[in-house]
């Protein structure tokens, strides 16, 4: 039997008392777990008090009311969050309002128990909380012994790989029960945006493992002298298509010597990546420039847009996993939310530094150093 | 005529939802985001409410959805998502604390079979 220590955090004696009486002889079990749980109660209350009780005597789960005397109950969890301690926190709150709800879950609350409950609603919360607890351990174990677990990455992308793939079965169901008439091209519009779809599918396919490759550090580099100039002119060439869809004019400007020794498929998908999203994120008429500039020290890329920009909140969070800026400008703009973080993780193999300068309606200028040895 | 507001981000979800509800002889207003339908909502007044969960925000109908029913609170609400536990996050309204701060009236997945949705559909209409 595995125990498991509960601190009830409310100043309500009634409530307190009642938690007590509804776990003092509740017994859990899960097929994954060999030994069943039990729990500890302790009671205290108000939020001062469960801090000191942190300290002597750390708790797995908390059941924290949100209206306490001194400090209330969101702070208690701002204290868990930024002490990083390994606790699990149940908010008890006489109305669920869905922006503290919002507002607790973003700082760590695993669940709401709305008052007042019955003993059966504690225990289903109580057994759920458990669950979660134990997953998240022994993912933690896991982890730790070097097995990555990236959960939370692949559940991203199977909701990113699932909405394109709901949305082309949509079309081909339309079109399976002719739902626009016998008319065949009704269906013509339908087709080609499910063929959108797909291409964005592959993308976001062909994005992934890029990015496995260069994580797993199994990508086979074969790093020699490359003309740059030359590369840049066969990535602008083959994205000619998209800037004359978008009415955007892509210029190169390239001085002096520049063979630096890199590896060619991690500087195309560089490239390819930064002035793909130079076009797409532009506006029509508009520019793109890119200068490449080589020093005794370090190689480096300018490429500039006259696009939209990204808004200063969302700058710094624009390199991470699958963030795509999502405005009233990107709404209808393809893309993978992998591009910049594929970028980012091969520049760090390099020890290259990126940097951004935008403004909203003005543009973006996205500036790269590679050292040189 | 029952007139349904469908609410998704998602340009081919809209246009599919759109021609499906007008197929099946509703009216059909169709919006893009929460702030327009935030907006159509101030003058005007749907008989069911079909809306995406992730928009602008993760939460947006969640918000949307809450809005619509302080409005009209006898208006149906289908929350429509892709976000199931397969993808790492799961809502239901199975429990009374989630029925408390999801305020619908269906929370459907995506991409389920077409005749289950609307027969939902149908159903809340009829309540």
């Amino acid at each position: 039997m595995v125990q498991l220590k509960v601190l009830v955090v409310d100043d309500e004696p009634g409530i307190r008392s009642g938690i007590s009486r509804a776990l003092e002889r509740f017994v859990v079990g899960y097929p994954f777990m060999d030994e069943d749980i039990a729990y500890a109660v302790t009671e205290v209350n108000s939020g001062e008090e469960a801090i000191e009780m942190f300290k002597v005597d750390k708790p797995d789960i908390v059941l924290l009311d949100n209206k306490l005397p001194g400090m209330d109950g969101i702070e208690v969890l701002q204290y868990i969050n930024n002490h990083q301690l390994d606790i699990e926190v149940m908010m008890i709150t006489s109305f669920a309002s869905l922006e503290l709800a919002v507002k607790a879950t973003n700082i760590g609350a695993y669940d709401f128990v709305p008052k007042p409950f019955t003993p059966r609603e504690l225990r289903s919360s109580i057994e759920n909380i458990t669950k979660h607890l134990f997953l998240k351990r022994m993912t933690r174990k896991m982890n730790r012994e070097g097995r990555q677990i990236r959960f939370q990455f692949l559940s991203i992308l199977s909701h990113e790989l699932k909405t394109p793939l709901n949305a082309v079965e949509g079309y081909l169901n339309i079109i399976k029960e002719r739902q626009a008439g016998e008319n065949l091209e009704n269906y013509d519009d339908m087709v080609n945006n499910a063929m959108q779809r797909i291409k964005g599918m592959r993308k976001l396919i062909m994005d992934f493992l890029d990015l496995t490759q260069i994580e797993s550090g199994k990508k086979a580099r074969e790093v020699r002298p490359l003309d740059m100039a030359q590369i840049a002119n066969n990535s602008i060439d083959s994205l000619s298509p998209l800037a004359i869809q978008m009415e955007v004019k892509v210029e190169l400007h390239c001085s002096g010597d520049l063979i630096v020794p890199f590896d060619q498929d991690d500087i195309e998908i560089i490239l390819n990546n930064l002035i793909s999203n130079a076009i797409k994120y532009n506006k029509p008429g508009g520019k793109v420039i890119c200068r490449l500039e080589k020093s005794p020290d370090s190689f480096d890329i300018l490429i500039r847009d006259t696009g939209i920009g990204i808004p200063e909140d969302d700058q710094e969070k624009l390199f991470q996993e699958f963030v795509r800026i999502k405005n009233a400008n990107t709404r209808h703009i393809a893309g993978s939310g992998l591009g910049l973080s594929i970028v980012k993780k091969i520049l760090d193999y390099y020890d290259g530094q990126i940097k951004l300068q935008s403004e909203e309606n003005i543009g973006s200028t996205f500036s790269i150093s590679l050292p040189v040895q | 005529m029952k007139h349904i507001l469908i609410v998704d981000d998602d340009a081919d979800c809209l246009f599919q939802l759109k021609l499906q509800m007008s197929n099946l002889g509703y009216s059909v207003t169709a919006l893009e985001s929460q702030f327009l339908a935030e907006e159509w909502l101030e003058d005007s007044e749907p008989d069911l409410a079909i809306i995406d969960l992730m928009m602008e925000t993760e939460d947006s109908g969640f918000i949307l959805s809450r809005g619509l029913k302080n409005k009209y609170p006898d208006v149906p609400v289908v929350i429509l998502t892709a976000v199931t536990p397969e993808t790492g996050l799961s809502f239901d309204l199975q429990t009374s604390d989630s029925q408390q701060w999801i305020n619908a009236d269906q929370y459907i997945e995506k991409g389920l079979h077409q005749e289950t949705l609307f027969a939902r559909i149908e159903q809340l209409l009829k309540l």
